[in-house]
């Protein structure tokens, strides 16, 4: 699937003195498309980046800045995130120093003996994998966090798992790619050539032109597709975050109960939340993660608020008194098997999709970012990625 | 008006100033049962704000323009069987069916034990009100430095002064108002400094000579400046405040047409504190985050659009007073009577009284007109941003500087207020961007073909701080009305604040949490 | 002409009371709110800054949240809101107010 790319012949299209021309367009400027931009222009590319609306504007200014692999069981999305993590941790130019990035590690807490146990089963396949879980007993767990409450079976802390502050990360790798960013800009239309082959975008301000174009639009990622004559079946699945006001560093990790591992692999269309707090360097504790798929509706719903807050109090009963000052809600693009689409269209040469990441683009973004520069240089991808195919689905009627 | 309690009401009004009174009053007079909710304990809003009972003021008119026919106002709304449901702070509003809202409310003191209250009604009326504009400058922060509109309210309630000498500035017709009201309660005001001139009413005659009573307004102020010698500066500002644990002096500088700085032309001024604010902002969050339609004001805010009946884009939701631009108690006294008037004909589904309708909307549209020609007059001219250093704290609560502001803005890419935030916390504290987002906005807007301040967006869906134990307690939303065992608190049943004055037994579909 | 805004409103309060400023003794009338009573005894901060610089009322009407108070060791109200009672310690914030709760 991964295409051969001519770049030899690409890098000798002058650039200096036309900026409307690059090796690569990338669609979306949020995580994923930033980490495309960096590692494509790594590999020596020149690269325009171009999205409707701001940096960060759309799932990834709504995010948490998840960089998490406790809450993924062994497969292809395991894989992604565990190299992801390696190069969030890896990554050079003071990209992760200026995006808050803390290695701070997960704290995944049963409630009860039976759900102790799953998630000992879980841990064990986990480690199949490469992933690090001790587990912790009940009467340790307020050692690793001291306002948890009591009561609950024992955890698991997952030592991988880290943080980013997501808008701040997509703009600083957008910067340390050097790439042309236009933003504000709406992709119109996908320029192509007589094979049907890419051949660049039309925005409202110019044409851009490059052999290839790389669709990073997250949520309205299915939207772009189609405007190149292609098919991703992208759909948007809404969560709240709950910020609360400045605390000193009350949660030490990232924690959360063991059901959100069930609830983001569900298809179920209905409300679901399963707590998810963590503190932040700036001070506010998040709580998430709520989710449910009601389109792109962004009216306040109360009801996750409570669940929210039942979960993330349950959890730590501290925080009833404190006061959230703000909620945000947020859509996360997902694909029906929950896998992002990574790799070339099927139909539509030159075109290469990395979105569809859900709720763990974040975290999944510069995996994502390194596999779409390699097929476009026509190097071997560094893993396996015949599971995030785009072409996998079926075409739409 | 006979409802039982586990009805809804007809009409919710928010905000208890000059708007949601008269709307109150006119809806509750045309026969709808009416719920008046206001952050405060006492009636009147900001404007009209007064000192508790117990400090037993006997001249609160001296405090205010116009204090009688408020007074006569606030009569008639408790000769109405309005229930005023005072110390409630609307944190959201949900929209259950088409007609049906509920109001969510937290009541008691700030900080301190507050309980989760719902309201229901069929329609609401959003008479929300304004809030002050801030523009950042070096030293802002510093302790006496406060707001115009603050330190008015702080005397018109509390009956205290920031400082024996005050210094006043910014821009807007406001600052007049404050500046003589200081003068009156004993401050020396050393100075009133305008950024614009006022010469830009000359522009629009027609506007002020339809609309005298500002003329007069504008005159009593004036004679009271006079008779204290305050001097007034036009086409300047405060362009520093100096101290170090509180401030002891203002630099004024001159300003050019686009406000920007004059070189060389700055002087100080001693003071021990300084009022400053550059007009006021619809508070439109509670509205925007139900979907309504916005417009953009000629001083480059954000106020509500509104039809010819102060109808929002938003079926079931009208709005009133400055939530559609800032124009003065007096259009907000009117607006708030035609929304009550055209609520209680929708609601009942007979026409509104067609004169008296007519007549209203005629003094509406005379009063809006000369509400754009002050906002014209008073627009930031964009050259301000030139007083700022990249030192100054442009957001106070998360302490962030105009020049990280810039830096991401020329750094990162930023080019609008919600990014800033995003990449520099600027408006992610407390506040909630309340304070900076003017400011921001513009910053980030530098460079753009934007002459004035743009208007700010920001999304606020909690409109106050909401404890997490409150929200965890609200009841589920499959089964409202079932009781949650463990959170319920029976005091919360049926706050006492729910209870209109007069004891006219248990009111207000005050739901338990 | 009057010389202070009580002349000014001709207030006649109720007999005044006592609260504390971080030990200090402040005079309170009955209806004014705790920043009121602090600005009538001329004290302009009463919080510090995560930076550390002194702030207190602002805007005067609840919205920008600089007035943040410790008031009797609940950290964290608006002190232009929160109406005086007797007895109120109030103590100067520092920062988020929440230092104890730190791990």
């Amino acid at each position: 699937m991964a295409r051969s790319v001519q770049c030899e012949i690409l890098l000798t299209v002058p650039q200096s003195n036309s900026s409307d021309v690059a090796d690569v367009i990338v669609v979306g400027a949020g995580v994923v498309g930033a980490a495309c931009a960096y590692y494509a222009a790594r590999s020596g590319l020149s690269v325009t980046v171009v999205d409707r609306g701001p940096v960060a504007g759309g799932t990834t200014g709504a995010g948490e800045g998840n960089l998490l692999v406790s809450d993924k069981g062994p497969g292809p999305e395991l894989e992604l995130a565990l190299l992801s993590t390696r190069l969030w941790r890896e990554m050079e130019d003071g990209v992760p120093a200026a995006s808050e990035y803390e290695p701070k590690g997960g704290l995944v807490v049963a409630s009860s003996g039976t759900a102790m146990d799953a998630l000992r089963h879980f841990a064990r396949a986990q480690a199949t994998a490469g992933v690090t879980a001790h587990e912790i007993e009940a009467d340790r767990l307020r050692e690793k966090e001291p306002h948890l409450a009591p009561g609950l079976a024992g955890g698991f802390h997952y030592p991988q798992d880290a943080q980013v502050q997501p808008a701040l990360a997509a703009a600083r790798l957008l910067r340390a790619s050097g790439a042309r960013v236009r933003t504000g800009s709406e992709v119109t239309a996908v320029l192509t050539g007589p094979g049907g082959e890419v051949r660049g975008v039309r925005t409202p301000s110019g044409d851009l032109h490059a052999p290839h174009v790389v669709n990073a639009a997250g949520t309205w990622g299915g939207e772009l597709a189609r405007l190149a004559g292609g098919d991703l079946p992208v759909l948007p699945r809404r969560g709240f975050v709950l910020v609360t006001e400045p605390l000193p560093r009350v949660v030490r990790h990232k924690v959360y109960a063991a059901d959100y591992v069930a609830d983001v692999a569900s298809d179920s269309a209905a409300l679901q939340t399963s707590a998810v707090v963590e503190g932040t360097p700036a001070g506010p504790v998040l709580i998430g993660a709520s989710r449910e798929r009601v389109g792109f509706d962004r009216t306040l719903s109360v009801e996750a608020l409570r669940r929210l807050a039942q979960g993330a109090t349950a959890l730590f009963p501290l925080l009833a008194g404190v006061r959230a000052t703000r909620a945000y809600a947020g859509f996360r693009p997902y694909l029906p098997d929950h896998l992002p689409a990574i790799g070339a269209d099927p139909r539509v040469p030159g075109l290469l999709h990395a979105c569809g990441h859900e709720g763990a683009g974040i975290g999944l973004a510069p995996a994502t970012g390194l596999i779409v520069a390699r097929l476009l240089t026509g190097a071997e991808p560094p893993l396996d990625v015949k599971p995030f195919d785009p072409g996998r689905f079926p075409a739409a009627a | 008006m006979a409802r039982s309690a586990s009805e809804p009401y007809d009409l919710a009004v928010l905000g208890a100033g000059p708007a949601g009174i008269a709307g109150a009053v006119a809806a509750s007079e045309a026969g709808l049962s009416v719920a008046l909710l206001d952050a405060s304990d006492q009636t009147g809003g900001q404007y009209f704000r007064h000192p508790a009972p117990t400090l037993r003021a006997r001249r609160p008119h001296a405090l205010h323009h116009d204090w009688p026919a408020f007074a006569r106002l606030r009569g008639r709304l408790e000769a109405s069987t309005a229930d005023h449901l005072r110390a409630h702070h609307v944190w959201t509003v949900t929209r259950e069916s088409a007609d049906a809202w509920t109001v969510h409310a937290l009541t008691g003191a700030d900080g301190d034990g507050e309980h989760p209250v719902r309201i229901r009604a069929r329609a609401v009326l959003l008479a929300t009100g304004a809030s002050e504009r801030h523009l950042p400058f070096p030293g802002w922060t510093l302790p006496g430095v406060v707001a115009a509109g603050g330190a008015q309210a702080m005397l018109k309630s509390g009956l205290v002064l920031p400082g024996r000498r005050i210094v006043v500035a910014g821009s807007g017709p406001l600052l007049l108002a404050v500046a003589s009201s200081l003068a009156a309660a004993g401050a020396h005001v050393p100075a009133v400094v305008e950024a614009s001139g006022y010469l830009g009413y000359a522009r629009h005659p027609r506007a002020l000579a339809t609309n005298p009573h500002k003329l007069l307004e504008a005159a009593a102020h004036g004679s009271v400046l006079l008779r204290h010698r305050v001097r007034p500066l036009t086409r300047s500002a405060v362009t520093e405040a100096h101290g170090t644990d509180r401030v002891e002096a203002v630099t004024v500088t001159r300003l050019d047409r686009h406000w920007r700085p004059v070189p060389g032309t700055g002087r100080r001024i001693a003071c021990d504190a300084l009022a400053v604010g550059h007009g006021l902002v619809p508070q439109t969050e509670l509205a925007t985050g139900l979907g309504c339609a916005t417009r953009r004001t000629p001083d480059g805010t954000t106020a509500l659009a509104l039809d010819g009946l102060q109808r929002t884009s938003v079926p079931g939701l009208w709005a009133a007073g400055e939530t559609g631009g800032v124009g003065g108690w007096l259009l907000a006294r009117v607006e708030g009577e035609l929304a009550g008037l055209a609520v209680a004909a929708q609601l009942r589904g007979r026409p509104a009284p067609g004169g008296r309708v007519a007549e209203l909307r005629r003094r509406r549209d005379r009063m809006r007109a000369f509400a754009d020609a002050m906002a014209a007059a008073h627009a930031p001219g964009p050259g301000w941003t030139g007083w700022l250093t990249d030192d100054t704290e442009v957001c106070r609560c998360e302490e962030v500087t105009a020049g990280h502001v810039r830096e991401a803005v020329s750094g990162l890419g930023a080019r609008d207020a919600r990014t800033v935030k995003l990449l520099t916390r600027a408006g992610m504290g407390w506040c909630q961007g309340r304070m900076c987002g003017a400011a921001v906005a513009c910053l980030a807007a530098a460079g753009t073909a934007e002459g004035t301040v743009p208007p700010s967006a920001e999304r606020r869906p909690l409109a106050v701080p909401v404890p997490l134990g409150v929200l965890a307690a609200q009841p589920e939303a499959a089964q409202p009305e079932a009781a949650q065992p463990e959170a319920v608190q029976p005091e919360a049943a049926e706050p006492e604040a729910t209870r209109p004055e007069g004891g006219a037994g248990p009111h207000g579909r005050a739901d338990p949490a | 002409m009057a010389r202070t805004p009580a002349e000014l409103a001709g207030a006649e309060p109720d007999p005044p009371f006592e609260i504390t400023f971080d030990g200090r003794t402040v005079t309170a009338l009955p209806g004014q709110s705790l920043a009121a009573a602090l600005w009538g005894a001329g004290i302009l901060a009463w919080r510090t800054t995560r930076a550390g610089g002194p702030r207190a009322a602002f805007c005067g009407i609840g919205q920008c949240f600089d007035c943040l108070a410790t008031v009797n060791g609940t950290p964290n109200r608006r002190a232009c809101l929160v109406p005086a009672r007797p007895g109120d310690a109030v103590t100067t914030q520092e920062g988020h107010g929440h230092g104890p709760l730190g791990v």
